[in-house]
């Protein structure tokens, strides 16, 4: 029973941590059709942000309080990424729009392997544990299983940021361009809407959206070189489940690959690696479009 | 068989190259071997974008190649290299006809990313094998050809002579196949595929035997650099190692079966500098060189012989 | 004279759209039918259906007396039902002569073979015959995309009837086509098309075209036929004026 609900624990946390990764990737899929690979770079930039300022934060002699290290982890992430992402999609997005997406998806894996490198030259080769956060909170106990406080707020913090990524696209006068544009660009363009400009805010929040998960899940993780990499494959797994372009399955997808990697985990450890994949490829054997995808016909 | 023009000059070619490799240092023949059983694999993946299709997990066969070929010879004790070679051939080309029947329904983005699964199961799983030496892999040392042991300080060189000969006899045969009404089909596809349908051509069956041929020539790459090395890993099914793969098949474009070869080369020949000079920024430059290409050389390396060609002629 | 298609109570819906509604049809040999009606009137999602791109909601389908209904354009193609397209469906980045080789090898049933070069000398031979029937044997080393819009509808025509069907049935052969292109167009497709004995439906909506081709004509509306005749019967429909020509000119203006 106690591993049933470990499961469930390492399961949705596991899941919290995916869906803030898949967020960012999400919504730059829905409104401009990149699938970003440059996205674990993102989330790369975000972890090494934050474990360089907790490392400042917790290397002075002064008191720490954990409300400004968590302040810390995100906001210091949420900027250094929306700011690159804003220059990212000045500088070489936008000479590559209506393009395949396929060749987008080409275009931001050069963009991953360019930042990977740039990351390399600023924090070297070396591994940052910018743990201190994370023991700081402590663990809580349930009748034997014992769970990270840290982990805990995750998921709440997984759960505000689906719920404002919800009123977003869905409740403010933004997002309701925004799906105006996911709906039809030329029409929206004809109507007056400002493309380009919208394009640049969705690269900007994906993008932060990306480093802050990066940031937010540092102190769990080990931050060294090819985390982008390893990150960004997982984050496909979870928003092709899903169904590219949808927030919800996004969730969705986080909460299925979370709960299979827990499993496995538990119950198959040699089989955690291989069950994330097999979760994709089995729902695209049998949704081609992902859980909450949706095919468009091709007119003549 | 009849040959034409163009296929004596890929065998003229091949045998050049294998003469060069008596004159050449011992440490170029072996980046030499390794870049043209690499270029094998790029092939496949340039037979899958000229039917529009990109592969994120061509490593899938070129690790199968590899590790097929490294276990018959740990496990089953083959030391001959044809049969290596065949072992890895066979089991590749059964797996690609089994996930072909799936990923053959399957387009843009969602076949990259399907691709891309396939070959990241085959890496969680060969990372997590004790048996085949987890992240480390394991060595392959003893082969012969042949019934032919090459003498002490001639391994390198022989391999490299076998690599040429059959990729000098692949590229022969990838010629045909691209002047084929098969490879036309699958131009075809990757322009339209709403009148290739009403041609009465199975664009499935099509891409479907594309694929398998493609995961074969991955998988003869993957056993070859796999004995040119000396050692597999899981490192070849990573997603960024087909990855790599895109990217050398971009630079060479799909103008010609022997641009594979060319670009190939050049890679290994600017990474073994890179790496030593600037170890940290060498994948900085690929990724501008990769974002140069798609905007200055959409048709790769290839398009600039053709470019040169026509302002001479 | 025999039926070469027919069709009963084809319907198609989407969602709450109507866009075949209940279409009872039969083309005999050698008829030339033309197809009129407005935007939005049904006309390509017909073509559509019949030729399997498109199954139909509900109703019936026989080619040759033989049911059709759920087969794909691939098996209606090698039953020798061919069509063209509104928007040519060629293979633009190809050359012109590897567009007609390959449909060639198709027509053939051999694209499957990975050796044999696909330009053979038969088929080159065939490919360019086909080319100056059509008279666009000018762009034989082109790539499509350097054609004009007209050489390019011609070209799509070429394409279906390599195939060698029995009846073609073409969407809007002369749209895009400059007014001067247009009947030169069609004479040319219409002499090809003749010494094939082919029987033809086509959708037009020029109205001198189609007084001049047509056997009998079909004039759609909201998914249905509404009238069904010769030219001059069906041109002096009230229904048909009304909806379709425009009372005053029967050339209407190019929509």
């Amino acid at each position: 029973m106690l591993t049933a609900w470990a499961i469930l624990a390492d399961g949705l946390i596991y899941a919290s941590w995916l869906f803030l990764i898949a967020a960012g990737l999400t919504v730059i899929y829905g409104v401009m059709r990149i699938l970003n690979l440059a996205h674990g770079a993102f989330y790369a930039l975000g972890a090494y942000t934050a474990a360089t300022a907790i490392g400042w934060y917790y290397g002075g002699s002064g008191d720490t309080h954990m409300l400004v290290s968590y302040l810390l982890l995100g906001g210091c992430a949420l900027v250094a990424g929306a700011l690159l992402g804003a220059a990212v999609e000045r500088g070489v997005l936008r000479i590559m729009y209506g393009r395949d997406e396929i060749l987008m998806l080409i275009v931001t894996f050069a963009l991953l392997l360019i930042l990977d490198d740039a990351m390399k030259l600023i924090w070297g080769t070396q591994s940052y544990l910018p743990y201190q956060p994370y023991a700081e909170m402590g663990r809580m106990n349930f009748d034997g299983l014992s769970v990270a406080y840290y982990d805990v707020t995750l998921i709440a913090i997984s759960l505000l940021v689906g719920l404002g990524l919800w009123y977003w696209l869905e409740r403010t006068h933004t997002g309701k361009i925004l799906r105006s544009i996911i709906h039809d660009r030329e029409v929206s363009a004809a109507m007056g809407v400002n493309v380009k400009r919208m394009f640049t805010i969705t690269f900007m929040i994906g993008a932060g959206l990306g480093a802050a998960a990066g940031g937010l899940t540092a102190p769990a993780i080990s931050v060294a070189p090819g985390l982008g990499a390893e990150v960004i494959v997982v984050a496909f797994a979870v928003v092709v489940s899903g169904g590219l372009g949808s927030i919800g399955g996004a969730a969705i997808g986080a909460i299925a690959v979370g709960l299979a990697r827990a499993a496995s985990v538990h119950l198959a450890p040699e089989l955690e690696l291989f069950v994330i994949y097999a979760v994709m490829a089995t729902v695209l054997i049998f949704r081609p479009h992902g859980l909450f995808g949706q095919a468009t016909a091709r007119k003549i | 068989m009849q040959m034409d023009r163009s296929e004596w000059l890929l065998l003229a070619g091949g045998l050049l190259i294998a003469l060069g490799g008596f004159l050449l240092p011992s440490w170029m023949v072996s980046i030499a071997t390794s870049a043209f059983a690499t270029a094998l694999v790029v092939q496949g993946v340039v037979l899958l974008i000229r039917a529009g299709l990109v592969s994120f997990g061509q490593g899938l066969f070129f690790g199968i190649g590899g590790y097929a070929a490294g276990m018959s010879n740990r496990f089953l004790g083959v030391t001959e290299v044809f049969g290596m070679l065949a072992l890895g051939l066979v089991v590749a080309v059964a797996l690609a006809m089994v996930l072909g029947l799936l990923v053959s329904r399957y387009r843009e983005i969602f076949f990259a990313m399907l691709t891309l699964a396939f070959s990241m199961i085959a890496y969680g799983v060969l990372v997590k094998s004790r048996a085949l030496g987890s992240t480390d892999g394991f060595g392959i040392d003893t082969w012969h050809i042949l019934g032919w042991t090459p003498p002490d300080g001639y391994g390198q060189l022989s391999l490299f002579l076998l690599t040429v000969t059959i990729g000098s006899i692949v590229a022969v045969l990838l010629h045909r196949y691209r002047r084929s009404a098969l490879g036309l089909a699958c131009e075809a596809i990757r322009e339209n595929e709403v009148r290739v349908e009403y041609m009465g051509i199975s664009q499935r069956l099509v891409l479907y035997i594309n694929y398998v041929i493609a995961a074969a020539v991955g998988a003869l790459g993957g056993s070859l650099h796999a004995l040119a090395i000396g050692h597999v890993d899981p490192g070849m099914t990573y997603w960024t190692t087909s990855g790599e793969f895109v990217f050398i098949a971009l630079l060479a474009g799909s103008g010609h079966v022997a641009a594979p070869f060319i670009a190939a080369v050049l890679f290994a020949l600017v990474r073994t500098y890179a790496v030593e000079l600037i170890p940290n920024a060498w994948q900085m430059g690929l990724g501008i060189t990769l974002l140069l290409i798609i905007l200055f050389l959409p048709g790769g390396i290839w398009s600039l012989f053709t470019r040169l060609r026509r302002a001479t002629s | 004279m025999s039926a070469v298609l027919t069709t009963r109570n084809l319907s198609r819906y989407f969602g709450a759209v109507t866009a075949a509604d209940d279409i009872n049809v039969t083309i005999d040999t050698g008829e030339i039918v033309g197809v009129i009606g407005a935007n939005g009137a049904g006309k390509t999602t017909f073509i559509n259906m019949v030729t399997g791109y498109l199954p139909p909601s509900e109703g019936e389908i026989l080619f040759r007396g033989e049911s059709i209904r759920g087969a794909g354009p691939r098996r209606l193609m090698r039953k020798g039902l061919s069509r063209s397209f509104q928007v040519p469906q060629v293979f633009h980045e190809l050359p012109v002569m590897d567009n007609l080789v390959i449909a060639l090898a198709a027509a053939e049933n051999r694209h499957l073979n990975p050796f044999r070069p696909v330009h053979g000398p038969e088929r080159l031979k065939a490919a360019e015959a086909m080319l100056e029937q059509m008279g666009i044997d000018a762009y034989r080393d082109e790539l499509v995309t350097a054609m004009p819009q007209g050489a390019r509808k011609l070209l799509d025509i070429g394409m279906a009837l390599l195939a060698d069907p029995s009846m073609i049935l073409l969407d809007e052969p002369t749209s895009g086509v400059s007014l001067e292109e247009k009947h030169a167009l069609m004479e040319t497709v219409m002499e090809v098309v003749a010494r094939r004995n082919l029987t033809v439906l086509f959708v037009e909506h020029d109205m001198e075209v189609v007084r001049r081709y047509v056997t009998r004509l079909l004039a759609f509306a909201d998914g249905s036929v509404i009238a069904d005749g010769t030219a001059e019967e069906v041109l002096s429909d009230a229904t048909v004026q009304e909806l379709i020509t425009g009372k005053a000119r029967p050339a209407a203006k190019e929509a």
